[in-house]
């Protein structure tokens, strides 16, 4: 009885050694040198996989900050300037400075503004609804609010407002990945400089149609009258295509093209409400 | 007689032929056409005319640009009020040429009579030429440049000519009434297609749910070439490798077309206006539209020109009914809704469908059950669950080894799926997708 025991310890013991030889030597031939560095460089990355660098994945990311010699293309606008930093420590280099960015959706069609003259009933999907026609509203370039850029998001910092139709970005939680810009059939999400309290001016429409045809669709669109790019200091203002675009790192948010705009098409965001003219006006009283 | 029948798939709706036995009825020009300069597939027409330019009916307004394209000509006479983007059935502007229709001038070249032309001396080169001149388009739909059909490619050869008067789409009457009407017409543009094509034989394909068009082509034929034969009513019988199938059992190669088994198609309102382009010097300027719906008071088929609007035919046809809540350019199956009835006629509208709320709506959309009734009903025998699927994650290139680009778009996958899941939709987009990525590498 005890022999058989012995037997099978004996041979067991005798595959397991020979094994472990062989695949000592296997792996000395077939080794693949990585270098460490690259681990070091994962672990501080946030780990999202959202591809918003460019790259697929976190770890493709660290191979590519790793092995480049510039990084003047690279960025993970998830975790910004602190984690690039972080990964240039590891590296021993410098790293590029950028300023944080934000979701802003240029379209503000609320049913108010733009009314829906159409249902559609199709898809729910903005690309298959966008593929097929102009929208409810009319307008062949405003929001079709299928929901694409919600889908996508992985941040949840995108939700549909039920009672406007139109995606709403939360800032504290968008992270500038651009996934919803990408899946956005018609280009109307862009990423923006994120300002001191997510104050924003933007022109929140990207129609390219002439004012008049522009206008039968949705009254707060912009009419390419050009009146902001005439009040515009700055020159963050271009004119385009029959539409008017504020570059967000040129803008220094003076507020003086919103209430240029006739169509109200310029949007202040996180502004504080405006002073009442009654303080200024006792406050001149006093002086005189 | 036996009736054939294509083998794969396939299904059947409704028939609906609201309108069928009604005579057509030719519409007064409207007051204003807008005339746009892609009305077919390829590259859009380049505009001639400019803004206050006197036009004539017939007259070239567009010139095609490159070979897979075609020629635009004035359906009305008047003045040219604008050249510019207008509103398209899909709701999105394109360009187009709009008349202010004063009179109704025609040029001095066109023969207007109704007299019967038969027997053209002409070679076939130049029966090819007028085709290419008279700016004609497949009108059964998909308004392919029919001078590149009649381009036999290099190296292949065609051997048949079938015309297209199935008219599988439920609700449409327009080529069933075209048949009644004129067949005479009709058989002499057969014949120039034949000659222009070189081809010895040629088969008319109807569905036995039209008897009295059966009877009267075969009628006409009589002790010609061409022959008539009956086909059993299933849909999509009027895709045209489906009636290859029906009539000849030649199965069209994936990614191939008929020419590869020796076959041309042609609709036959795309032969009446090969007679009308080579024998009365006629370009393709109106054509026969079905306008038809349940609630609708008088479901006609009108003769109208290319640019009239959508609302007058409906006008036409008693008016727009109360509870009407999605108007279809097109049949129920293939057609697209359109957003609003400011849309001009162009050449490829077949029918105009009005649909009261009941019949309007979709359905709620459910889980797929896996029941695989979208596949025994693939007239293309492509697995449609699968295909939605793969659209909906984007993995187009997969779609491309599914043979996506098989898809004949006929819609029984979603007519059949019994979550009502909207099959067809998805598996355009990814059509769309897969097309344009097969594209860029041929580019590259």
């Amino acid at each position: 009885m005890s022999q058989i025991i012995i037997y099978t310890i004996i041979t067991l013991v005798g595959i397991g050694a020979t094994a472990a030889i062989i695949l000592y030597f296997v792996a000395q031939k077939f080794k693949v040198y990585e270098d460490p560095r690259i681990d070091e460089v994962e672990e501080v990355l946030p780990a999202a996989n959202c591809g918003g660098c460019g790259f697929p994945g976190c770890r493709n990311f660290a191979e590519t900050l790793v092995k480049s010699e510039s990084w003047d293309d690279l960025f993970c606008p998830v975790g910004g300037n602190e984690t690039m930093s972080k990964a240039a420590a590891i590296l021993g280099r410098e790293a590029i400075e950028q300023a944080p960015r934000v979701a802003v959706i240029r379209c503000n069609g609320t049913p108010e503004f733009r009314p829906r003259v159409t249902e559609y009933d199709g898809a729910p999907t903005c690309t298959i609804a966008h593929s097929l026609y102009a929208g409810e509203g009319g307008c062949p370039f405003g929001c079709l609010g299928c929901g694409d850029c919600v889908s996508v998001c992985n941040f949840d910092a995108i939700h549909m407002d039920p009672k406007s139709g139109l995606p709403v970005v939360i800032d504290d939680a968008c992270t500038a990945c651009g996934a919803c810009v990408e899946a956005c059939p018609r280009d109307i999400i862009e990423l923006r400089k994120k300002n001191k309290k997510d104050r924003k001016i933007f022109v929140s429409c990207i129609n390219e149609e002439k004012g008049a045809v522009a206008k039968k669709n949705c009254s707060v669109a912009c009419i390419g009258c050009s009146k902001c790019f005439k009040v515009c200091k700055y020159d963050a203002i271009t004119m385009e295509n029959n539409k008017a675009f504020i570059d967000s790192d040129k803008c220094v948010l003076c507020r003086k093209c919103v209430p240029e705009c006739p169509t109200s098409a310029i949007l202040e965001l996180n502004f504080p409400p405006p002073r009442k003219k009654e303080v200024v006006e006792a406050s001149k009283i006093e002086n005189s | 007689m036996s009736l054939k029948t294509f083998t794969r798939g396939g299904v059947h709706p409704p028939e609906h032929k609201l309108s069928a036995g009604n005579k057509i009825r030719e519409l007064p020009p409207p007051e204003v056409a807008v005339i746009p300069v892609s009305q077919h597939l390829g590259a859009p027409a380049k505009v001639l005319v400019n803004r206050g330019d006197q036009v004539k009916v017939g007259q070239l307004i567009a010139q095609s640009e490159g070979f897979v394209s075609t020629n635009i000509h004035a359906s009305v006479s008047g003045k040219v009020l604008k050249v510019d983007q207008f509103m398209d059935s899909t709701g999105y502007r394109k360009m187009a040429v709009q008349i202010q229709v004063e009179g109704d001038q025609w040029l001095e070249t066109i023969d207007r009579s109704d007299d019967l032309v038969r027997n053209s001396v002409l070679p076939a080169e130049d029966i090819r030429k007028k085709i290419l001149e008279a700016g004609i388009v497949g009108l059964g739909g998909a308004t392919f440049p029919s001078h590149v059909k009649l381009m036999v490619p290099k190296g292949k050869n065609a051997e048949y000519l079938i015309i297209n008067g199935v008219e599988c789409e439920p609700y449409l009457t327009a080529d069933h009434a075209l048949m009644m009407e004129r067949s005479e017409a009709l058989y002499s543009g057969i014949q120039l297609l034949m000659k222009g094509l070189g081809v010895e034989k040629a088969i008319i394909g109807i569905e036995n749910n039209k008897p009295d068009a059966i009877e009267k082509m075969k009628q006409v034929v009589e002790g010609g070439p061409v022959t008539v034969q009956g086909l059993k009513v299933k849909y999509p019988q009027g895709g045209e490798k489906q009636l290859v199938q029906a009539l000849l059992k030649r199965e069209v190669p994936s990614g191939g077309l008929p020419i590869d088994v020796g076959v041309v198609v042609f609709n036959v309102g795309t032969a009446l206006a090969v007679y009308e382009a080579v024998m009365k010097n006629r370009p393709l300027i109106n054509r026969v539209v079905t306008v038809t719906g349940k609630s609708l008071e008088k479901p006609s088929n009108f003769l109208v020109r290319i640019g009239t609007p959508v609302s007058t035919l409906v006008e036409q046809a008693g008016g727009l009914p109360e509870h009407t809540a999605k108007v279809i350019n097109g049949g129920p199956m293939m057609g697209k809704a359109i957003s609003t009835l400011d849309v001009p006629i162009v050449k490829g509208s077949s029918g105009i469908l009005l649909m009261d709320e009941g019949e309007a709506r979709r359905k709620e959309v459910l889980p797929c059950i896996r029941c695989t009734k979208c596949v025994g009903v693939c007239p293309m025998g492509l697995e449609p669950y699968l295909l939605m699927t793969l659209s909906e994650r984007s993995l187009f290139e997969r779609m491309e080894s599914e043979k996506i680009l098989d898809c004949i778009e006929c819609g029984s996958c979603s007519y059949t799926c019994p979550s009502s899941r909207p099959l067809l939709d998805y598996i355009r987009l990814g059509k769309a997708e897969a097309g344009k990525i097969i594209r860029a590498r041929k580019a590259v």
